[in-house]
């Protein structure tokens, strides 16, 4: 029943990026472009998700096992390091220079597009990079 | 400035999709439904391997089912410049990884559950690709 729920959340996740717009990285380039010819929609998309998400978070607090697995695996870091703040910024710079994030660039595979399998495989890269320099200290 | 090619209502609906995918996966497996974390484990790490690969085929297959339906041809206009691509490719993979999340487990799980970590994380790369696009578009 877990496998089922993976994949349907999978598909509701890229039916959801796909009707947003968020697939097309020229609308979320002119999503970024605030100071010239701007394109709000996005903002309405983390909205519209985290209108969904937060009242059903704060619901779920109390629960102590969901539906398929053993435990709530929430997330247990609480710092603001600089390798937070360094991440973000460096993932900013390189979604604001093409305006592919990890979900749309996911979802763009079933597009066909010898541009998404380039920004695919390098950004597979910098997993590897991370992971590897991680090995190594 | 001026506002160009805005769609409020599908945004807004695909955005309560995304919510209804972050509900699904949460309560279901108990997981956060990050695609940089879940693409990440699915490349490194053996457990859960099945259900990263699920989740990830289900979003691969979301354009699909929505070409299915609608039978409409999904835009994508992308700079193709090779240079840029794989630059931006190690920048935002190199980034999630070190900052521990992307756009939907920072920007929308984070933000829902009210973590600090994840409104600075969401706040630095908002404000990293404004910059970005602002000044490529100088250049």
């Amino acid at each position: 029943m877990n496998r089922f729920c993976s994949l349907f959340s999978g598909l509701i996740f890229g039916l959801g990026l796909t009707i947003s717009g968020m697939t097309n990285p020229e609308k979320v380039i002119n999503f970024l472009n605030v100071a010239r010819s701007w394109d709000p929609s996005l903002a309405f998309v983390m909205i519209g998700a985290i209108l969904v998400s937060a009242p059903f978070f704060y619901l779920v607090k109390n629960k102590n096992k969901p539906l398929f697995a053993e435990s709530f695996s929430w997330p247990t870091l609480k710092e603001i390091d600089s390798k937070l703040i360094i991440g973000s910024l460096l993932f900013g710079i390189g979604w604001g220079l093409i305006g592919l994030c990890p979900g749309p660039a996911i979802a763009s595979i079933s597009l066909i597009h010898h541009s998404s399998f380039t920004f695919i495989l390098a950004m597979l890269a910098g997993f590897s990079l991370v992971r590897a320099y991680n090995l190594i200290n | 400035m001026t506002i160009i090619n805005f769609t409020p209502i599908s945004s807004v609906i695909g955005g309560l999709l995304i919510g209804l995918a972050v509900i699904i996966f949460f309560i279901g497996n108990g997981r956060i439904a990050g695609v940089s974390g879940i693409t990440n484990n699915f490349l490194f790490s053996k457990i859960n391997r099945l259900d990263n690969f699920l989740f990830l085929l289900g979003i691969i297959l979301g354009p699909l089912l929505y070409r299915f339906f609608t039978g409409t041809t999904i835009p994508f206009v992308i700079d193709s410049s090779l240079i840029l691509l794989v630059s931006a490719g190690l920048l935002v993979g190199v980034g999630t990884a070190i900052g521990g999340g992307c756009t939907s487990g920072h920007g929308v799980c984070g933000i829902s559950r009210f973590s600090s970590r994840s409104i600075v994380a969401t706040l630095l790369f908002m404000f990293a690709a404004i910059v970005t696009v602002y000044v490529k578009g100088m250049i």
